[in-house]
């Protein structure tokens, strides 16, 4: 009925039911596929109403079956089986030429299933395999970021081994394609400081101070940090999603036969060109951050362009500037060998290649914050 | 009854499964099919072949709507199929199985899930049922019962080829249409699966129409074959008829070193 537009087959409902004597069964009408779930529940209506026999010869009548396909074939096969079993000797009669050949062919291909359930591992088993998983996972990344410093050794001592045009083509994925987004995401979040800390400002008639807030917050921490969560966004997944999308379709394998090392070719040029490519847009950020906190301080605050700037000077010393600058090499080794590890780690499924894309952006997000943290700690230590 | 059921059969075709009229492809500037002409006929076991890159996989995907042609008519079961929305394609889709080169399961599902799925969404059977009549093709197709379990990126390429083959098998259809069945297969698996063509074809009265490079699987299992170059048929006929052919492409094909090793043993094995 469901595709009755181009289905002309007749629609004669099958069935099994007790025949003349105890031991006959007689089937009726088409074995089909659409109508299995119905079958199996005659099968079993069947078999339940009946004493079954034990032992002896069981005849099954199939002279008025009209069609058969495999599902039907192989329902009169768990039939007999499942008579068979409770050792009887099951013979069939009036059956078709053709559909006697589809159950031969049903029996020999089929053996006895014997897979049992298989056992749901408990709860402490599922907590301890995630923390051993967990475990794994930290030992990995540290043993990538070995091998990935080992790598970058042997190309330093053996400089033409770099590939600079894919240094090259990296920065200007990662860097140069990031301008328009960092920028203004920057400057909106210069907007967003300068706002919130004029009301502030303003009640106590220190205006000028907007200098210091904005620049100060955007220089050391926030411009290094929102540079950082945007490229782990938007580089770090890309990474991780091409290295995944090359080792499900065995092209990390081809390149090792080639004899060319997936790290030298996938990963260092990554690195590198995100270790330039983080600190010089951080110094862009930084910028945007600043011009949108002047345009906020000059709306609310009436602090000009020019006293903003000179007050700017003052407020900014360059070891706050190099702070900001010095971090973001290291949220860029973050970003860059998380996405890679994370790559590397895909299970071979379509579905894992989009949970390790996943990872390799939280992961990054979470270890840049992690870091910067760690950054601020060691600093209030230091006294700069 | 069953005469009923003959003439319903009768009325519904003139024996024809597939039938392709003035099929015309390009893509840009390429021409593939030119006025392309072909009948495939219930019953029978067709091969399409020809050299790389003549639309041979570009005829299958026309003929199960995943791809337009420019213009011509392509009939399935005696309706058009050319131009179909989704919905009005489902009914088809119902009645085919389609196994792709790659194999094309899906790789976060295991095996029996991939077969089971497709009956699920098909049918009102019930979750062990379905894993039943899923463990059913995947036995039938050769793969031992463990393989259910298993991953598709688990499985070896031969394998992979068979699960693919379950798939294709779960609805029991009346139109199996194969790309390239035994490529990337060990002789003994392909021999293996052109026995399981064969027997299923012989049980189940299947039609199945491949796409194939094998000669040997042409020499075994076809019936017929079409061959397919310069955006046009070739030739059709028995694989007899065509390795008598006058063509040169033909002759070149049946002829070739690997061409005349599988027509002798052929010839050997009657």
């Amino acid at each position: 009925m469901l595709n009755a537009p181009i289905t002309s087959r007749s629609t004669a409902s099958p069935d099994i039911r007790p025949g003349a004597t105890p031991r006959e069964l007689r089937c009726t009408g088409e074995w089909l596929l659409r109508s299995a779930a119905q079958i199996d529940v005659r099968i079993d209506a069947c078999l339940s109403v009946m004493p079954l026999p034990t032992g002896g010869e069981m005849l099954i009548d199939a002279q008025a079956v009209t069609a058969l396909d495999t599902s039907g074939a192989w329902l009169l096969h768990r039939t007999r089986r499942d008579l068979e079993l409770g050792g009887c000797t099951v013979s069939f009669t009036g059956l078709r030429p053709e559909f006697e050949a589809l159950l031969r062919l049903i029996a020999t291909r089929t053996t006895p299933a014997t897979h049992g359930p298989q056992s749901e591992p408990g709860a402490l088993n599922r907590i301890g395999g995630k923390a051993w998983e967990s475990l794994l996972g930290a030992f990995g990344l540290l043993s990538f970021l070995g091998a990935s410093a080992i790598a970058l050794m042997r190309e330093l001592v053996q400089p033409r081994r770099i590939r600079w045009k894919s240094i090259l083509y990296n920065l200007q994925t990662a860097g140069v394609a990031a301008l328009p987004i960092t920028g203004l995401l920057a400057f909106l979040l210069g907007i967003v400081i300068a706002y919130q800390g004029a009301e502030q400002l303003s009640r106590v008639g220190a205006n000028i101070y907007i200098a210091d807030l904005v620049g100060l917050s955007m220089v050391r921490e926030l411009s290094p940090l929102i540079t950082a969560i945007i490229i782990a966004g938007r580089s770090g997944s890309a990474y991780a999603a091409q290295i995944a999308t090359m080792k499900v379709t065995e092209e990390v394998d081809a390149l090792r036969t080639i004899g060319i090392a997936p790290i030298d070719l996938l990963v260092l040029p990554k690195v590198i060109a995100l270790v330039i490519a983080l600190p010089l847009l951080t110094v862009y950020t930084d910028i945007m951050g600043i011009l949108g906190g002047m345009v906020m301080a000059r709306a609310q605050l009436d602090v000009g362009y020019a006293t903003f700037i000179d007050r700017l000077d003052e407020a900014v010393s360059l070891t706050s500037f190099l702070i900001g600058i010095g971090k973001a090499p290291v949220f860029a080794v973050i970003i860059a060998l998380v996405g890679c590890y994370q790559g590397f780690q895909v299970s071979g499924s379509a579905e894992s290649v989009g949970q390790q894309t996943t990872k390799s952006v939280v992961q990054a997000i979470f270890l840049v914050i992690l870091a910067d943290a760690l950054f601020s700690i060691a600093f209030s230590w230091l006294n700069i | 009854m069953s005469a009923a059921a003959d003439t319903a059969v009768n009325s519904e075709a003139d024996d024809a499964v597939i039938d392709i009229r003035g099929l015309n492809t390009s893509f840009g500037d390429a021409v593939v099919h030119r006025d392309v002409n072909l009948t495939v006929r219930r019953g029978e076991i067709f091969a399409l072949v020809g050299g790389s890159g003549c639309g041979k996989s570009t005829m299958l995907r026309e003929i199960i709507m995943l791809q337009q042609p420019v213009s011509g008519s392509i009939r399935v079961f005696s309706s058009e199929v050319v131009g179909l929305s989704d919905e009005q394609a489902l009914p088809f889709r119902r009645r085919w199985g389609v196994m792709f080169e790659r194999g094309a399961l899906f790789s976060s599902l295991t095996v029996t899930e991939n077969v089971a799925m497709v009956i699920r969404e098909h049918t009102d059977l019930d979750p062990s049922l379905a894993d039943e009549m899923a463990a059913l093709r995947i036995a039938l197709t050769g793969l031992p019962a463990d393989a259910g379990r298993k991953y598709p990126s688990e499985l070896s390429g031969g394998m992979r080829k068979r699960a693919a083959l379950a798939r294709a098998l779960a609805l029991d259809p009346e139109l199996l249409l194969l790309d390239e069945p035994t490529a990337g297969l060990d002789p003994l698996s392909a021999v293996g699966i052109d026995e399981l063509v064969r027997n299923l074809r012989d049980a189940l009265g299947l039609t199945i129409m491949m796409v194939t490079h094998d000669l040997d699987l042409l020499w075994r299992v076809a019936d017929r074959v079409a061959v397919l170059g310069e955006g046009r048929i070739l030739g059709v006929g028995t694989m007899q008829e065509l390795s008598r052919s006058e063509d040169a492409t033909i002759r070149e094909y049946f002829h070739g070193p690997r061409g005349r090793g599988a027509m002798e043993q052929a010839w050997n094995r009657k």
